[in-house]
C-alpha cells in the first residue's frame, strides 16, 4: 500500500515538475541564468536585469549582477537546474550543455562570440526579443552605433599600424576577429595580419620590434600587470614608435575580450589615443 | 674535485668499466664544438625580422678586432640582434645543454634508459609553482618575475619530496622505489595544479603556453638568472662522469669499488635537478631533449659517461638552438611552441639513428 502510494507520488512529481518548469513557449522568462559575461552585460544594459537570477563566476560587470559560482567553462547541469531557471544564456555549448538542459525542459539561448559589430547588435536585439525588452534593445543598439560613429569620426585617419597585445607572451588578434575589426574602423593596419594560420597568433618579439607599430593596445593590463612602463622595459622595445610617443593604450581586459555594449568604451579609448598622437 | 681524484685512484683500470671507444675522443669534441658554432651563427642570422645577411655580417665583423669593418646595421636591427636574438640563442644553448646533461645523468644514476630530466617530478612541481604564480601573482607587474622563482621552488620541492618518500623503501629496491615515488609525487602535484587551474579558467591559456615551452623571454635578464645554477649543475655533473661509469656496474659492485653509492646518487640527483629546475623555470617544459640527445651521443660515440656527458652538453645546446630557429621561422612572424619542434623533429630523427646504428646502446 505504502509502496503503491510512493510510486503514485513519484509519478505525479515526474509529471508535475517538468510541466511547471516548461512554461509556454512565448512566456516571458523571469528566471534567467547567464553563463556568458557578455550576455550578462547586455541583459542589464537593456533593462532585463531584474529577470536575471544568477550569472556565472566570470560575469563581473555590472556590479549588481547576481554573481554565483556557476561556470560557463565547466558547466554543471545539476547546479544550473537547482536555480529552476526558465532560460539559460550561454556562449559555448560545452559538453552537450544545450541538450542536457533541454531534456530538463529549460530553454537555452546560445550566443557565441560575435566576430562583427553587426553580430553584437543582432545578439542584443535577440536578447531584447526574448526578454520582452525590444524597445530598450533597439535604443541601446542605435545609441552604440551613434557613439561609435562619433568616436571614429573624431579621430584622425592616417595610415598607422597597431599591435594588439592579448598576453605578455605576445598573443595577438588579427583583423578577422571582433577586436581586429575595431582597428579597421580607424583604418589602422594590424601587424598580426602577417602571421599565417590562426586568428590569434603568438608573435615573435623581434617581429613586433621590426614591424615598429605606431599604436600598442594592451588587453593584458589587469590580468598581467602590463603597462607603459613594463612594455618600455622589454629588451629591444624602447625604439618602437608607439613606445617613443607613449601611444600605449591600456584597455580593461574584460572589455577587450567581450563583444557587448562596452565595446563603445574600447572604441573611445583607441580614438583618444589616436587624437593624442596627432597633437604630439 | 676531491671525490673524482679519490676515485680515479680507487678505480684505476678496472676492465669491467666501459672504456671510451678506442679511437681518440678529441674528434668528437671538435665535432661537438663545431656543431655549436654553426648553430650559434645560424641562430643569429635567421629570424622573423628580415635584417639582411650583409648588414648582419658587417655587424658581426665589426666586433672582430683589427678588421676595421664598420657596422651598417640600423638602431632597430641592432636592438633586435643583440637584445632579442642573441640572448635567445644563448638561452637555447644553456637550456638545451642543461636538459641533455641532466637526462644523461639521470639515466646513469638510475641505470634506466628511459629516465629523463622530468623523471622525479620536476615538471609537475614546476608546473604547479608556475600555475600558482600565474593565478595569484599575475595581477601585479612583479607577477612576471615571480614565475621563474615559483616554478624553480616547485620543481626542487617536488624532487625533494620524491626523495624523502622513496628513501623509506630502502634496500636494493631503492632505485625503483625512488622512481615510483617520483611518479606518485608527480601525479599528486599535477592533480593540485589541475584543480587550481580549473578554479581560474582565465589563466588556462597562459599556463598552457608555459607548459609547451618558449625561449622568447626576458632577454639577458633571464640568461643571467639561469647562469649560476647552470654553472653549478654542469660543474658537479661533469666532475662525476667517471663515477657514473662505475655506477653502471650496479650498486654492490660500485660499493665494492669504494663508491659511497647513496651519497653520490643524492649529489647527482641534486645537481641534475638544480639544472633542470632552473631551465624549466625560464623556458617552460621542453620535452624529449633529455632522452634523445644522450642516446644519440651513445649511439654514435660510445656508452662511457666520460664522453656521453660532455658531448650531450654540446649536442643538446646546439640542437635546441636549431629547434628554436624552426620554432620562430616556420610560422613566421608567429611562434610555434618549441616543445612541439623538439618532439616533432627529434622523434623521427632519433628513429632513423636507432635503425641505422649498429653501435653501442647505453
Amino acid at each position: 500500500m505504502l509502496k503503491r502510494a510512493l510510486i503514485a507520488l513519484a509519478a505525479a512529481a515526474a509529471v508535475a515538475l517538468p510541466s511547471a518548469a516548461a512554461a509556454p513557449q512565448k512566456a516571458i522568462p523571469h528566471r534567467i541564468i547567464s553563463l556568458s559575461p557578455t550576455a550578462t552585460e547586455s541583459l542589464f544594459a537593456i533593462g532585463a536585469g531584474k529577470q536575471v537570477i544568477a550569472v556565472d563566476d566570470q560575469s563581473d560587470y555590472p556590479k549588481q549582477a547576481p554573481r554565483t559560482k556557476l561556470s560557463g567553462y565547466t558547466p554543471n547541469v545539476e547546479a544550473i537546474a537547482k536555480y529552476r531557471p526558465d532560460l539559460v544564456v550561454i556562449s559555448g555549448d560545452v559538453k552537450g550543455l544545450t541538450s542536457s538542459l533541454t531534456k530538463l525542459h529549460i530553454q537555452v539561448l546560445l550566443q557565441p562570440a560575435a566576430t562583427t559589430l553587426a553580430g553584437t547588435y543582432g545578439q542584443i536585439r535577440e536578447l531584447g526579443a526574448r526578454t520582452s525588452h525590444q524597445q530598450q534593445a533597439k535604443a541601446l543598439v542605435s545609441r552604440m552605433q551613434r557613439r561609435i560613429k562619433a568616436a571614429v569620426t573624431s579621430a584622425p585617419h592616417e595610415s598607422l599600424t597597431v599591435f594588439h597585445e592579448l598576453t605578455p607572451d605576445l598573443y595577438s588578434a588579427k583583423s578577422d576577429t571582433f577586436i581586429g575589426r575595431v582597428y579597421a574602423l580607424f583604418g589602422l593596419k594590424n601587424i598580426a595580419d602577417a602571421a599565417p594560420g590562426t586568428d590569434y597568433p603568438q608573435l615573435s618579439s623581434e617581429y613586433v620590434v621590426a614591424a615598429n607599430p605606431d599604436v600598442i593596445v594592451l588587453a593584458d593590463s589587469r590580468c598581467c600587470g602590463q603597462s607603459r612602463a613594463t612594455v618600455s622595459a622589454r629588451p629591444g622595445w624602447s625604439g618602437i614608435a608607439a613606445v617613443k610617443t607613449g601611444t600605449i593604450v591600456r584597455v580593461d581586459d574584460s572589455i577587450a575580450s567581450r563583444w557587448g555594449p562596452r565595446v563603445v568604451d574600447y572604441v573611445r579609448a583607441v580614438a583618444s589615443a589616436l587624437k593624442s598622437l596627432k597633437t604630439k | 674535485m676531491g671525490e673524482a681524484a679519490e676515485l680515479s685512484v680507487a678505480v684505476p683500470r678496472t676492465r669491467a668499466v666501459p672504456r671510451p671507444t678506442r679511437r681518440r675522443t678529441w674528434p668528437w669534441y671538435l665535432g661537438g664544438i663545431l656543431f655549436v658554432a654553426v648553430a650559434v651563427v645560424c641562430g643569429l642570422l635567421v629570424g622573423p625580422a628580415d635584417i639582411g645577411y650583409s648588414p648582419l655580417a658587417s655587424e658581426l665583423a665589426s666586433h672582430v678586432p683589427f678588421l676595421g669593418v664598420h657596422s651598417r646595421l640600423s638602431d632597430t636591427d641592432s636592438a633586435i640582434l643583440w637584445q632579442i636574438r642573441a640572448p635567445r640563442v644563448v638561452m637555447g644553448l644553456l637550456v638545451g645543454a642543461l636538459l641533455s646533461i641532466a637526462g644523461a645523468s639521470y639515466q646513469g644514476t638510475f641505470r634506466n634508459p628511459l629516465a629523463d630530466p622530468y623523471l622525479l617530478g620536476v615538471a609537475a612541481g614546476a608546473g604547479l609553482g608556475a600555475t600558482i604564480a600565474l593565478v595569484y601573482g599575475s595581477g601585479s607587474a612583479w607577477g612576471n618575475d615571480l614565475l621563474p622563482v615559483a616554478s624553480f621552488i616547485g620543481g626542487a620541492a617536488a624532487v625533494a619530496l620524491a626523495y624523502v618518500v622513496g628513501r623509506a623503501a630502502g634496500g636494493t629496491a631503492r632505485t625503483a622505489a625512488l622512481v615510483l615515488a617520483g611518479v606518485t609525487v608527480a601525479s599528486f602535484l599535477t592533480a593540485i595544479q589541475t584543480f587550481v587551474q580549473q578554479q581560474h579558467a582565465d589563466t588556462l591559456q597562459s599556463v598552457y603556453s608555459w607548459i609547451l615551452g618558449r625561449l622568447d623571454t626576458a632577454g639577458w635578464h633571464d640568461v643571467l638568472l639561469l647562469l649560476p645554477y647552470a654553472a653549478i649543475s654542469v660543474f658537479v655533473l661533469l666532475l662525476h662522469r667517471r663515477v657514473l661509469d662505475v655506477l653502471a656496474l650496479g650498486d654492490d659492485e660500485a660499493a665494492a669499488l669504494g663508491v659511497n653509492v647513496g651519497r653520490v646518487r643524492l649529489l647527482l640527483v641534486a645537481a641534475a635537478t638544480l639544472g633542470t629546475a632552473a631551465a624549466v623555470a625560464v623556458s617552460g617544459l621542453i620535452g624529449f631533449l633529455g632522452i634523445i640527445v644522450p642516446h644519440f651521443v651513445r649511439l654514435v660515440a660510445g656508452g662511457s659517461y666520460r664522453i656521453v656527458l660532455p658531448l650531450s652538453l654540446l649536442v643538446g645546446g646546439g640542437f635546441l638552438v636549431f629547434a628554436d630557429i624552426v620554432a620562430r621561422t616556420v610560422l613566421s612572424p608567429a611562434e610555434l611552441p618549441i616543445g612541439v619542434v623538439t618532439a616533432f623533429f627529434g622523434a623521427p630523427f632519433f628513429a632513423i639513428v636507432l635503425r641505422t646504428s649498429r653501435g653501442v646502446t647505453g
